[in-house]
């Protein structure tokens, strides 16, 4: 196996993305690092720069207004980035689907830039840490 | 034969490859020790390998609105001048001090070298063009501002002790005390002003490695990493191995100055190891148990609570030296 890809399965780093979330997939995303779920041991970090991230966690409908900084944090992350899905809102817009201010889903708006954007899909409202980690699991097995 | 075995000493043990083995070991050290605090498992031990192996694999993005040589030489002369302060100071423990090529002064070099790291990020992060950054470099300043200080008079009472232990007054072999391999040999930490400069000390060095109470610079939930915000990829893996070999220097450096160094024997080794790993776990301690300071409170306590201090304990070396008292 290639040895970028080999070391980036041991060392995903993530950047937490809000575009319009009800703000409880948030909280379900920081329970993934609290004592129980430890997603450290993975050697998973939350970090505070899209420069230094590896995944992108996108939380929520996206917005009119948060379209555009969604597309500048993906533009500016170094690749290979891939982009989480988080929540039923990022997912396909949830119950916000006909919302004035919805503009997309996220996997929409990503791949208008570039699509060949590698983009995961974690359903749930919230989703469960349990899911997160089994979503993270499945990308990287899959990279 | 003579060139193999240098080369081998500076290049691989204990020289640039020991040294980044072992600051990354020291930074898995430090995540290890902050998880179990947290009652977390946290990472296994290669972790801080995976990470730089990563950033070196990863696209390496220059900003725009960045000025490309300083942004891109920052961090190797950071790195650099980090690795350079390891090899001084190993040389100074395990090589005797008639034919370790020391030389007078190497303490005021060995400062300058501590300064090098953080003046490099200083300059790195201006040049990066991200206001997020420029916040984090004004922060950065003020820090060195503040606690350089401190440390340059921490470090006259070393002087004054190792004077003290010494016990001679001729001028001439005074000044052989100016270096570290004669202030190794004493551990000033034993006495009441050596212990005040060490816990001064400590502080100080937590502040030049960036760990909290005095991570201002970085802040990562208000200013997004600060200073380090636009690095990415091999670069930022580089700014990662400079802080994991400070995690050796700072850490030697101290043991050097106030316990009385690591020396070569087998015991002895093992006992120096023990300093380091001592000096290591208070700096996670500090780290794990204090919240983020502003970066005027930083300033206040470095010079008006740090400062009166470390003037009152010059005041007692000085009277220990006067009075050969070795314990005050
Ligand atoms: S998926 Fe549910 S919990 Fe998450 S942001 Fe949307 S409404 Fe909130």
């Amino acid at each position: 196996m290639n040895w970028k890809i080999w070391s980036l399965k041991k060392s995903p780093w993530v950047f937490h993305v809000n575009t319009g979330a009800c703000n409880n997939c948030d909280i379900e995303v920081v329970n993934c690092l609290t004592p129980k779920f430890d997603v450290e041991r993975f050697g998973v970090t939350l970090v505070g720069s899209p420069r230094h991230a590896d995944a992108l966690l996108v939380t929520g409908v996206v917005t009119a207004q948060a379209a555009p900084r969604l597309i500048q944090a993906y533009q500016q992350a170094s690749k290979p980035c891939v982009v989480f899905a988080i929540g039923a809102c990022a997912c396909g817009t949830g119950i916000f689907r006909t919302g004035y201010h919805v503009v997309g889903p996220v996997d929409k708006i990503i791949k208008e830039v570039d699509p060949n954007a590698i983009i995961a899909f974690v359903p749930g409202c919230p989703p469960k840490p349990e899911a997160m980690i089994s979503g993270i699991v499945k990308m990287l097995n899959a990279l | 034969m003579e060139v193999i075995r240098h080369l081998f000493w500076l290049l691989v043990f204990p020289g640039f490859l020991f040294t980044v083995i072992l600051g990354l070991y020291a930074c898995w050290i430090v995540r290890k020790v902050t998880a179990l605090i947290h009652h977390r498992i946290g990472p296994p031990a290669l972790q801080p390998l995976y990470d730089v192996l990563k950033l070196l694999g990863k696209e390496t993005l220059i900003p725009e609105a960045a000025n490309k040589a300083v942004f891109i030489w920052a961090p190797v002369v950071g790195f650099a001048s980090v690795l350079l302060l390891a090899i001084l100071l190993w040389a100074v423990d395990f090589i005797p001090a008639r034919d370790n090529g020391m030389f007078l002064g190497d303490v005021i070099v060995a400062i300058y070298l501590m300064v090098i790291p953080s003046l490099a990020l200083i300059l790195g992060s201006s040049a990066s063009g991200s206001p997020h950054a420029a916040i984090g470099t004004a922060r950065e300043m003020k820090l060195v501002m503040s606690y350089e200080l401190v440390l340059v008079m921490a470090f006259i009472v070393v002087l004054i002790k190792t004077a003290t232990f010494h016990g001679i007054s001729d001028s001439q072999n005074d000044a052989q005390l100016l270096s570290l391999s004669s202030i190794a040999q004493y551990t000033p930490a034993l006495s009441i002003s050596g212990l005040l400069a060490f816990l001064a000390a400590l502080l100080c060095v937590q502040a030049k490695l960036g760990f909290t109470p005095f991570d201002i610079p970085e802040a990562e939930t208000e200013i997004a990493g600060g200073v380090l915000i636009e690095y990415s990829g091999a670069l930022l893996a580089l700014w990662k191995l400079a802080q994991a070999v400070m995690l050796v220097a700072f850490p030697l450096f101290l043991v050097i100055l106030f316990m009385g160094g690591i020396g070569t024997g087998f015991g002895s080794v093992l006992l120096g190891l023990g300093k380091y790993v001592l000096v290591l776990v208070l700096l996670i301690l500090i780290k794990n148990t204090n919240p983020r300071m502003r970066i005027d409170q930083t300033v206040k306590f470095f010079w008006f609570y740090c400062g009166p201090v470390m003037a009152v304990a010059i005041v007692l070396a000085m009277l220990g030296n006067y009075y050969d008292k070795w314990w005050l």
